[in-house]
């Protein structure tokens, strides 16, 4: 059993790490307090990814974000991939791991794709036993992430937070929130945001995303939203980001933009935003 | 069936009805929910395609490729979650999908770009020093052996398959009608692309397989003329080290 | 050419290589810079909501297939086929001033 409380990440805020901010970042005197990588991008052998890593593990606290291990898959975790995990952490201890709740791969095909669990009895079984391999072998906590929702499942027994809180208690591992996923999975699915913030540990939260999301709608007219990292956090997500610092205090806080990623000054800006947030617990 | 396994099997083909259980939050079934998932796995596995094969996209054209990209997800899901290295069946997949024959090229230029992929992602390498090469008395230089970087490749056609790729990607002129061997090294941190006669490219793959250079010379023909090739694997740094072990007679 | 003048002649090839190099400044002048464009990504974002590309069949061997390459090909001096053909496939004429 780890203990979740002993994430390092600082309480300021961070953004997901793009190659072609390399040089903005490493110019600007103060960026941000740490930063996050998919850690997928960086099993390669060698060449620029790992020597740019490197070169930002000398000046950043690094989070390694998994988006490949298919914790929630069926079958076994891919032993080949974990070595490369556990390979990559190794040589970078970075302050956190955190990986979703969420499955990609079956009968060997990788899906690409964070796709949804049927929250049951015997998902929670298989999760954890993921998790308490992936601890083992890390040898390190993982943070599990909550994923965004655009449906149900009619054999769900739990509620998410509910399922949460279980998985979190039997591993021993920590959570970590991405509130642009609850507010997401919140309208696709029609409960309150805020009640699953209140319905969370948020002691065993390590982290918080930050993210932008489009919007559509099904065919009944009801909202989709999409968890699209293309764009700009929306001002309802700000203000949940808010009502969850109040509850839990200063948090490490992560601004996600993966699509359409824009020059580096806008992402600073709102990982400048993520500091007044926590300026105002703080204060 | 477990859930997954027709989850699965729905993701990849749309003709399949959505899974049992899987609902709009007032219980009916999802079908537009669904496609979303639909969405994420065929723009996200051809968005993997459209960047590692930019050569291809631009000869084929978006329309093609993007219809391409569909058929050949579903045919070769990726086997692992390392997107930076999907698409090592596309050669192979070229070569049988009957619209794109009219290109009989496209398979090596599939070649030449997971070749580069590679290279970008291989292992780093520290050059020999080429005053080494230079100490070495003449009477060794045929028992000579060299090792090269990891992120050396050789893509051997029977297609201009440099002067093609240098036409798309470096503003290359007119590609001349000939074979060409393309040599694929990384100086520092970006892969270039070098184009070999075909007697280069045998000798090449000759060195690249370990033999001897007096035994690799003999594939590039008697008035076969080392010095450029040479000359390139120096400036490329893509020799790292140097044997001079006879071999047993 | 007999053994010895082989080595004597690759011994000056290896000589003039050399010296060539130290002399060039490890000339990358070739070199494009591709930045990050090659890294190839994954990520944790999810598309754009839903387009006909999950949606769509893709029975390229049933009739619905009618796409035919229309890209730089149509621009390459290349003979389609291995035995000289007309090169199949192009919907546009030949434009060799198009840049490739």
């Amino acid at each position: 059993m780890f203990d979740a409380s002993a994430q390092s990440l600082p309480n300021l805020p961070g953004v997901g790490y793009k190659p072609q901010h390399f040089s903005a970042i490493m110019a600007d005197a103060d960026p941000v307090g740490w930063l996050e990588i998919h850690a997928e991008n960086y099993m390669g052998a060698g060449g620029r990814p790992l020597a740019q890593l490197r070169h930002l593990s000398e000046r950043f606290p690094l989070s390694v974000h998994g988006v490949g291990l298919s914790i929630g898959g069926e079958g076994d975790l891919d032993p080949e991939h974990l070595a490369r995990l556990k390979r990559l952490c190794d040589w970078l201890q970075p302050a956190s791991f955190s990986e979703h709740l969420a499955w990609s791969t079956h009968d060997s095909a990788f899906l690409n794709d964070l796709l949804p669990l049927p929250y049951t009895a015997a998902t929670l079984e298989r999760v954890c036993a993921h998790i308490d391999q992936v601890q083992d072998v890390l040898g390190r906590p993982m943070l599990l992430e909550n994923p965004s929702s655009y449906l149900a499942f009619s054999q769900s027994t739990f509620e998410e937070p509910d399922f949460l809180r279980e998985v979190s208690r039997r591993t021993g591992c920590g959570l970590l929130l991405d509130v642009n996923n609850v507010f997401v999975s919140a309208t696709n699915l029609g409960y309150d945001p805020r009640g699953y913030v209140d319905a969370i540990p948020l002691d065993k939260v390590g982290e918080i995303h930050l993210g932008g999301h489009d919007e559509d709608e099904d065919e009944t007219g009801a909202p989709l939203l999409i968890d699209s990292h293309g764009r700009e956090i929306v001002d309802p997500v700000w203000a949940l980001l808010d009502y969850t610092l109040d509850l839990s205090g200063p948090k490490p806080l992560l601004i996600e933009w993966d699509t359409d990623v824009p020059d580096w000054p806008v992402l600073a800006q709102e990982a400048e935003r993520a500091r007044a947030a926590l300026q105002k617990v703080a204060a | 069936m477990t859930t997954q396994t027709a989850f699965r099997s729905a993701l990849l083909d749309p003709g399949l009805a959505t899974p049992g259980g899987v609902v709009n939050p007032g219980g009916a079934p999802a079908t537009k929910r669904f496609d979303v998932y639909r969405n994420n796995v065929a723009v996200s596995l051809t968005e993997a395609l459209q960047a590692a094969f930019p050569v291809i996209r631009k000869l084929v054209g978006e329309a093609f490729f993007q219809a391409m990209a569909g058929v050949y997800l579903r045919q070769h899901p990726p086997r692992s979650p390392l997107m930076m290295f999907y698409g090592a069946e596309m050669p192979a997949f070229l070569e049988s999908f009957g619209p794109a024959q009219s290109l009989p090229y496209l398979p090596d230029m599939a070649r030449l770009e997971l070749a580069i992929r590679q290279a970008y992602h291989a292992a780093d390498a520290a050059p020999l020093d080429p005053a080494a090469l230079a100490a070495l008395p003449e009477e060794a230089l045929p028992h000579l052996r060299f090792a090269f970087a990891p992120a050396v490749h050789l893509v051997a056609s029977d297609h201009p398959v440099h002067g093609i790729w240098a036409a798309n990607m470096e503003s290359g002129g007119t590609p001349e009608r000939r074979p060409e061997t393309a040599l694929v090294t990384r100086p520092d941190f970006d892969p270039v692309v070098d184009a070999l006669t075909p007697a280069q490219g045998r000798v090449m793959a000759g060195l690249l397989a370990g033999q001897p250079l007096g035994t690799a010379l003999r594939a590039g023909g008697s008035d076969f003329d080392f010095g450029p090739l040479l000359t390139c694997l120096l400036h490329r740094t893509a020799i790292t080290a140097l044997t001079t072990e006879e071999s047993p007679s | 050419m007999t053994k010895t003048t082989s080595k004597l002649a690759l011994a000056a090839t290896v000589a003039t290589a050399v010296a060539g190099f130290s002399t060039a400044t490890h000339a990358q002048e070739n070199e494009k810079c591709y930045g990050v464009s090659l890294a190839g990504e994954n990520d944790c974002a999810a598309g754009p909501g839903t387009t006909c590309a999950g949606t769509s069949t893709v029975d390229y061997q049933g009739n619905a297939w009618t796409l035919v390459p229309a890209g730089t090909c149509e621009t390459m001096d290349v003979p389609a086929m291995a035995d000289g053909t007309e090169r199949m496939g192009s919907l546009e004429p030949l434009d060799r001033d198009l840049p490739a």
